[in-house]
Order: structure tokens, then C-alpha cells, then sequence
């Protein structure tokens, strides 16, 4: 197991460099441009100035490697400098700058990831614990009144986009009940209680409608799996044997319909990071996916590039971890 | 919950002010709470010359003049407006001398001075720094410093119009200690100057995040000790137009939303829950239709659109390019787009009121299709069976492109539908905004690039004087592969007579006389149809109903006199 992990982790290296080619050169082919939303009253000498203040009057391979140095020494050597306090020469280094705010991108990426951790990581978590029983249950009573509606809703939550329930929400509970707020307070801090309970309300309506979106897709799969084991021969033995019904359904068939699931879960994970650009848009949460969207709308290439790149990094690194815990939990698995 | 709070915060202040007087005082009103759907990226407006940018550093960083809602100049740094008659401008108009208030403070407490103002200059005017409104300092040759407070700017050659240096939100003034280090290409390395610049203006930035929200609290040393009358601000960033109007006129979360792009009907509907109201102010922005000089034919290929490809071979008729203006009903078009934040024009310079032309009117404004029918009848142009008309094998059907904007694409609909009725056919397309106007020169889709036949969009010139503006219509400013597509001359017109004028307007000082060229100009490209101009677009913003003192401004920042902004007792 642990040369096997080794060997994907090496493999990774030269996969990930790839990425990152492919997307700084798609980034270069797109014809956006860093200029394009000034107004026209800004002449075109003065664009072709700034243009190349941005550095964009190098040539495609430079700015590309420019990028990589940055990206890949002088960035963790940043990072290893604030954490121990060292200093490695004398501490100038280029860093990667936006364009559109003039400052470190992994400032940014730091500024937002706790937003999007909370607000999209906790209606993921929300997702799952709905989602388990519900899934249950549905398989359990295949048909009944319960899974009918189960799989109604889960088709509901599925398929209706969430920039539709996520205004939906807003209309019903920010405009006509007045009980959440339908604009997201970054600056709020949780000191007491009154602050507390303010924090809940403003993650309210954003997390309802991913967790909805969450549930609904996690909750096909746990229902679906389940079934596939409900009939098993095993599961029979087990009943033969006289085990009680509720251990046969919790212990013997949730513990294996469970296996392919969490592989789903853990794929799932990068998602988070990459935060939901279109909730967070709306209500206004200052993740990661709004910075990412704004980014692209800006054209800050270096913005979309290295964030891009961020989630590819967490794709391939959970990809290999659903792997691994594959073979952790199914000992039927071995990779060596 | 919110609502109670006002309320409560007001009563608290009535009672612990009601006793006293009614002298206002500064940071009285607590928090001043402002929504931008886009979200401001930096302070510096110098970085970056987006709209965004330059309206929240206006609460900060103040510029020595600026305009008023009217659209005139009021000093704010000087003591007065430096003009011929005080001696303030020279006889020869090739210098200017501002006079600084003698005990202005940058909110660090340290005093305004010359030196500041020079460094602003060199600053914005350094190379490989980028500077975003390096325009407004074209043609300066020396920034010099007279005394400490006064301080004479040279000109290259004779500016009968100098007010553009240091003169409204776009030039404000940066302070040169905070600065100093960061010239050039060093510019984007100051960041925490870039997010918190220190300035004389009401408020000061306590916190900033990028993208996102600006945490401001009022200028302990701003100039007037009685403003502001907010304690604190917040500006937040991010959403759509249609939340950030909901959360002032619907739900009263925000007490001022800018530029309200919502459908007229759906704001409609909003403004009956009687929280906010609108306020509307119109600049110079109008939204027209190109038409193309040269042929755009994509046989051509790269040629499209460049002298070479030659006159285009229907519009360079101009009994069809008068045709295609009088088709155009404006008011359905306004009614259906724009509502109260646009009217119907046929000037490309709209205002201000001196310089508005109504020679143009009488056959432009309304809507004539038997008179265009007659044109085109006349000028040979016979409709075929399919009810398009054509000449010599040349059909009317053109392909109108425009950047994507659910309004654009309402418009576009409403033109080709009335172009039908005088027999042309028009072929729609939309690009996205960022292609659009990126002006990237290996995109076919630029709007420099003009690789359609007509295209609509909007612009704008930024102060009151046109005189730059009006420039861009001149033969040289054509956009062709030789200046990188970079001419600012659009619909390819080039008329010798038109050229002279600009000329003419260059050396006049007399704003009489000027106004007199701008509106002879103006008449000349819609007269000649260089354009189609469609509606003078206003800013709509929106503002609570509890916020007194918004005097909608088209000229200057929308925030310009934010320091008199008061909650309604």
C-alpha cells in the first residue's frame, strides 16, 4: 500500500505540471483581456501601457515559466518565512500578483478559503448526514410512501439549479419573512452570543440550498447501493441465522453499501474548496468560487491560474486518497 | 430586526442631540451602509481605471477640483477654480497655478503640500508603471512648486480646456510620503498603500478585502470638523444589479445600491415596498450604432474593415445610412430598455446643456418609416422578393453586433424588427462584454475590429469638455493592423472639413465659442451618419428612504459629496 501511494504521488508530479501548461495556455488562447473592463474613456495608449505594466508584452514560454518559478519556489519559500520566521536571501522575491487588486494571489486565496470552508464545507457535511438516512430508509422500503417521496425530492434538489432556490429562498425568507439576511456580512466576528446566533442566520439560507443540492445527489447513491446489497446472499445467511433485523440492515449492509459511497464522498471533496460559484455569488459570500468568478470575469489570468491549478492539485490528491481508502475499508482490494 | 435597529439607533440619537442643537456633528449617525454588485478590487484608482475603483477611493482620496451635479467645477483642496479672468490660468493658456487651502491635513494629520501634487504627477506619469489615467496628465509638461501651497502646472502646448490634472474623481491627489517607495514598477508592490491609501477626504479605510467589502470610519482630521455625519461606512461588493436593488428598495438592508441595470418594470415592482427610491443623473453616455465605412465583407478576410477593403457597398450610401435612423423608434426602445435612466437622442455629445445640439431633431427623434421607404425608393434601392431591398446585386442585410447584455440583446430585437419594415434585414450577434471591448488584437470580435457591419455599444467622455472626445472622429484615428487596431475612430469616418474643425476647437478658449464648434461637430457625424445614436443613457442608482443629502452626480464619483450624507432623523 504504501509504495503503491508513492508511486501515484510521483506520478502525480509530472501529471500536474501538465495541467498547469494546459491551463495557462488555454488561459492565453481565451481572448480576454485584462483591459477589457475599463471604461472607453481610458485612450488605447494607455491600455497598451498598462498591458504591458502587467507584463503581458513578454512572450508566452517567459511568463509561463515566470509563473512556475513563482508559483512553485518563491510562494512556499513565502509561506515557510511567515511560519518560521527565517529568512532566505534577502527575502524580494516576485511573488504571484493579481491583476485586477495588484496583490499576492495567495493572499487572496487566504483570505477566502475559511468563508468558503464554512459555508460550503458545513452544507456538504449537512448533505451527508441528511442524506445517509434518507437513503436508507428508501432502499429499506423500496416503493413505500417514504421512498416515493424520498426520491422525489432528491430529483427536485437534484435538478432545479441552485441559482434558482438559492433567489427562491432569498424572495421567501430575506424579502417576505425578513428572518435571514439575504446579504452575507464578512466582517461579522463571533464574540458573543447575539453575534453567534447573527452568524447561524447568514449561513442559513446559503447552506440550506447546497445541502439540498448535496443530499439530493449523495442520497441516490446510498439508496442505490444499498439496494445492490440488500440482496445479497450474505444478507440472507445473516437473517437465516436469525440476526436481528436491525443488525443486518446497520451492521452487515450499511457497513458495505457504505464502501462505494464514501469513495463518492472523498471525490467529492475538491468541490468544496472550489466553493459554489453560483451560491456564493448570490448571497454574497466572499469564497473562493466568487473570487474565482470575478477573477474570470476580470481576466486575471494570474488569479484563474493559480487557483484553477489549486483545484487540480486537490482533485488529483483526493482522487489518489478515495483510492487508498478503497482499499482500506474493502479488504477484498489490494493494490500491491 | 434591521429595521428596528434604525429605528432604534435614530431615537437614541434624537435624544442625546435633540437637546443640544441642531449643529450637526461628525460620526453622529453610525454606520453608512453601501452596495457595489461589482466588488471594488483596490484603492488605488491610479492601478486601476475601472468605475468601481475610482468611485470608493473618491470617499478617501479627494482631487483639488471637482465637478458638482451640475456638472460644474467647485474647488475642494483650493481655495478657488483658476481661470483666465483671476489670473489663475496664463494669457498664453500654456500654464496654471492652483492655490492650496492653507490647512488642509491628510488624514495621518500631516499637511497637504505642493510637494504632494508633484508627486502625484511624476507618480501617474512613470515608466512601466501602467498608470491607469496617465490621460488626464497628457500634454503636462512641469509640475512646479511656487510656495508650499501653490503650485504651477506647464503645459506642452497651448490648453484652452486645462482642467483635466488633479481635476475630478479620476485624478486625485496621493500622498507622497506614503507613495514614495512605490514608483513605477514598484506600483504593485505597495499593496497595503494600494488598499488603504491615506487621503483628505471624509472617511479613512479601516479594512480591506479585496473583492469583497471596505470597512471605513470617518477622518478625524477631515477639513470640515462637523462631517461626516456617519461614523463608519461599509461598502460591500459582489452580486447582480437586481439583488443589490432589492436589498436597498425591498428588504432596506443597504442604504445606497449603485448602478441599478434592472429591467424598468422589475424595479417597478421593488419600489412599491416604499424603502428606497431612485435617483438618476445623465452625463454624456449615449448608446449608439456604428455603421461601418469600409466593407466588412468576410470574403475579405483579414482586409475586412480596412481601407483596403474599400467603401462599404450599401452604407457608404448615405441615403441608407439617414434610412436606417429614421426606421428607429427611440421611445419604444427607451421605454422597453432603459426607462427613467435613458432618454431618446440624436447627439453623440448630449450634454452638457451648453454643448447639446438640437440641430438634428426634426428628422431624427421620431420615428419615419414612410420617409425612409421614400429615401431608399428614391436612391434605387428595390425590395425583392423576399421584401429585402437591393441594387446592382447588393442586398440590405447587414450583421449587427453587439457585446452581450440581456438590454443589448432587447434592443437589438426591437432595431431589426423596425428595419424590416423598410426592407433591411439584419443578422444579430453578440459577443461577450470582455472580448468585446478588450480590444486584444488577435480576436476577430474586438469592437475595433469591426468585423460586422453595424455594431451598437455605449461610450462616454469623462469631464464636461468634449473637445478629446470629438477628436476621435478625426481620418488618423481610424483603427487598421497598422496601429494595432488601436484608433478610437470606430465607424471608419473620415471627412477633411470635420478634421479642420477639431482644429478650430483645439485653439479656441472661449466657452461660448466652443460650445458653438462641439454642437456644429456633433450635428456633422449624426447629419453625415457617421452613427446612429440611439439614447442618452443616465446612472440609476438607488438609496434609502432614511438617507438624506445624495445628490446623484454624472460628472463626478456618484460619491462625491459623501461627506454630507446624514441619517433622516
Amino acid at each position: 500500500m504504501f509504495t503503491y501511494t508513492l508511486r501515484r504521488l510521483l506520478f502525480a508530479i509530472p501529471t500536474l505540471l501538465v495541467i498547469s501548461f494546459v491551463i495557462f495556455a488555454l488561459l492565453d488562447l481565451a481572448p480576454n483581456d485584462p483591459t477589457g473592463d475599463l471604461p472607453l474613456t481610458i485612450p488605447p495608449e494607455v491600455r497598451e501601457q498598462i498591458r504591458a505594466s502587467l507584463g503581458l508584452d513578454q512572450p508566452f514560454l517567459i511568463r509561463y515559466l515566470k509563473w512556475l518559478q513563482q508559483f512553485f519556489v518563491n510562494e512556499p519559500l513565502n509561506i515557510l518565512e511567515s511560519l518560521t520566521g527565517w529568512q532566505f536571501g534577502d527575502g524580494e522575491r516576485m511573488r504571484v500578483l493579481s491583476w485586477a487588486t495588484r496583490s499576492p494571489v495567495v493572499d487572496l486565496i487566504v483570505q477566502r478559503l475559511p468563508q468558503t470552508l464554512w459555508v460550503v464545507g458545513l452544507a456538504y457535511l449537512f448533505g451527508i448526514m441528511i442524506a445517509i438516512p434518507i437513503g436508507v430508509i428508501s432502499a429499506y422500503k423500496q416503493y413505500s410512501i417514504f421512498d416515493q417521496i424520498g426520491t422525489f425530492v432528491s430529483m427536485v434538489g437534484y435538478s432545479v439549479p441552485t441559482f434558482f432556490t438559492g433567489v427562491l429562498l432569498i424572495v421567501i425568507f430575506s424579502s417576505y419573512l425578513q428572518w435571514f439576511p439575504s446579504v452575507y456580512d464578512t466582517n461579522l466576528r463571533v464574540t458573543d452570543f447575539a453575534s453567534f446566533m447573527a452568524q447561524i442566520k447568514q449561513m442559513a439560507l446559503p447552506v440550506a440550498v447546497l445541502a439540498l443540492y448535496n443530499a439530493s445527489q449523495i442520497a441516490r447513491f446510498v439508496r442505490a447501493s444499498m439496494l445492490d446489497n440488500l440482496n445479497q446472499d450474505y444478507v440472507r445467511t445473516a437473517r437465516a441465522k436469525g440476526v436481528k433485523e436491525k443488525t443486518v440492515l446497520l451492521v452487515h449492509v450499511l457497513r458495505n453499501s457504505l464502501i462505494p459511497v464514501v469513495t463518492v464522498i472523498a471525490l467529492g471533496v475538491p468541490t468544496i474548496f472550489s466553493g459554489a460559484i453560483i451560491t456564493e455569488q448570490i448571497f454574497r459570500v466572499n469564497g473562493l468560487g466568487q473570487l474565482l468568478i470575478t477573477a474570470i470575469q476580470g481576466a486575471d489570468i494570474p488569479l484563474v491560474q493559480t487557483l484553477t491549478f489549486i483545484f487540480a492539485v486537490l482533485i488529483v490528491l483526493f482522487n489518489l486518497i478515495a483510492d487508498v481508502l478503497y482499499g482500506i475499508l474493502d479488504p477484498r482490494i489490494r493494490y500491491d | 430586526m434591521n429595521k428596528l435597529n434604525i429605528l432604534l439607533a435614530g431615537s437614541v440619537a434624537a435624544l442625546a442631540f435633540g437637546a443640544t442643537a441642531a449643529q450637526a456633528e461628525r460620526g453622529t449617525d453610525g454606520d453608512l451602509k453601501i452596495l457595489f454588485w461589482q466588488a471594488v478590487s483596490t484603492m488605488n484608482p491610479y492601478l486601476s481605471g475601472g468605475t468601481k475603483e475610482v468611485y470608493a477611493s473618491s470617499m478617501v482620496i479627494e482631487p483639488l477640483a471637482r465637478y458638482d451635479e451640475k456638472g460644474e467645477l467647485v474647488p475642494t483642496l483650493v481655495t478657488e477654480i483658476p481661470t483666465i479672468e483671476n489670473g489663475g490660468v496664463a494669457q498664453d493658456l500654456l500654464s496654471m497655478t492652483w492655490k492650496l487651502k492653507p490647512d488642509v491635513k491628510w488624514s495621518d494629520g500631516t499637511p497637504l503640500t505642493a510637494n504632494d501634487l508633484i508627486f502625484t504627477w511624476k507618480y501617474c506619469t512613470a515608466p512601466d508603471g501602467g498608470c491607469a489615467q496617465a490621460a488626464q496628465y497628457e500634454g503636462v509638461k512641469n509640475v512646479e512648486a511656487v510656495d508650499p501651497h501653490t503650485v504651477k502646472i506647464t503645459f506642452e502646448e497651448p490648453k484652452p480646456y486645462p482642467y483635466s490634472a488633479f481635476v475630478g474623481a479620476q485624478s486625485p491627489v496621493i500622498q507622497a510620503a506614503q507613495f514614495k517607495d512605490c514608483v513605477g514598477a514598484r506600483a504593485p508592490e505597495c499593496t497595503s498603500a494600494n488598499f488603504m491609501p491615506i487621503g483628505t477626504g471624509p472617511f479613512v479605510v479601516k479594512d480591506f478585502k479585496p473583492n469583497d467589502v471596505i470597512s471605513f470610519e470617518a477622518n478625524p482630521n477631515y477639513r470640515d470638523p462637523a462631517k461626516p455625519a456617519f461614523a463608519t461606512a461599509t461598502l460591500k461588493g459582489g452580486g447582480d444589479a437586481a439583488s443589490a436593488a432589492r436589498a436597498v428598495l425591498e428588504t432596506g438592508e443597504f442604504d445606497y445600491a449603485w448602478n441599478m441595470q434592472v429591467e424598468p418594470e422589475v424595479l417597478a415592482t421593488m419600489l412599491a415596498a416604499g424603502k428606497g427610491q431612485l435617483v438618476t443623473a445623465f452625463g454624456t453616455q449615449v448608446e449608439r450604432i456604428n455603421l461601418n465605412h469600409y466593407n466588412a465583407d468576410p470574403a475579405l478576410g483579414s482586409k475586412r474593415s480596412t481601407k483596403e477593403a474599400g467603401p462599404h457597398p450599401a452604407l457608404s450610401d448615405p441615403a441608407v445610412r439617414r434610412a436606417l435612423s429614421m426606421a428607429i423608434d427611440r421611445d419604444i426602445i427607451d421605454e422597453a430598455g432603459y426607462g427613467e435612466a435613458g432618454r431618446p437622442t440624436c447627439n453623440i455629445v448630449p450634454a452638457p446643456e451648453a454643448y447639446a445640439s438640437t440641430g438634428n431633431d426634426d428628422w431624427c427623434l421620431k420615428q419615419d418609416v414612410e420617409g425612409a421607404n421614400k429615401l431608399l425608393d428614391e436612391a434605387g434601392w428595390v425590395p425583392g422578393s423576399d421584401g429585402i431591398r437591393a441594387k446592382d446585386g447588393v442586398r440590405l442585410s447587414f450583421l449587427y453586433s453587439t457585446s452581450t447584455n440581456s438590454v443589448r440583446q432587447a434592443t437589438q430585437e426591437l432595431v431589426k424588427d423596425m428595419w424590416s419594415q423598410i426592407g433591411v434585414d439584419a443578422e444579430l450577434r453578440n459577443v461577450s462584454a470582455s472580448v468585446f471591448f478588450g480590444g486584444d488584437p488577435a480576436s476577430p470580435d474586438t469592437f475595433q475590429k469591426f468585423y460586422a457591419d453595424v455594431e451598437m455599444y455605449t461610450n462616454n467622455f469623462d469631464g464636461t469638455d468634449p473637445e478629446k472626445y470629438l477628436a476621435e472622429w478625426l481620418c488618423d484615428k481610424v483603427p487598421a493592423p497598422e496601429n494595432g487596431w488601436q484608433g478610437q475612430n470606430i465607424p471608419r469616418y473620415c471627412n477633411p472639413e470635420y478634421d479642420k474643425l477639431v482644429g478650430e476647437l483645439a485653439k479656441t478658449a472661449d466657452l461660448e465659442m466652443r460650445a458653438e464648434l462641439a454642437k456644429k461637430l456633433n450635428d456633422m457625424l449624426t447629419e453625415e451618419g457617421a452613427h446612429i445614436p440611439l439614447i442618452h443613457r443616465g446612472q440609476l442608482s438607488s438609496h434609502s428612504v432614511t438617507l438624506e443629502g445624495v445628490k446623484m452626480n454624472a460628472w463626478d464619483s456618484e460619491l462625491w459629496n459623501v461627506a454630507d450624507w446624514s441619517r433622516k432623523k
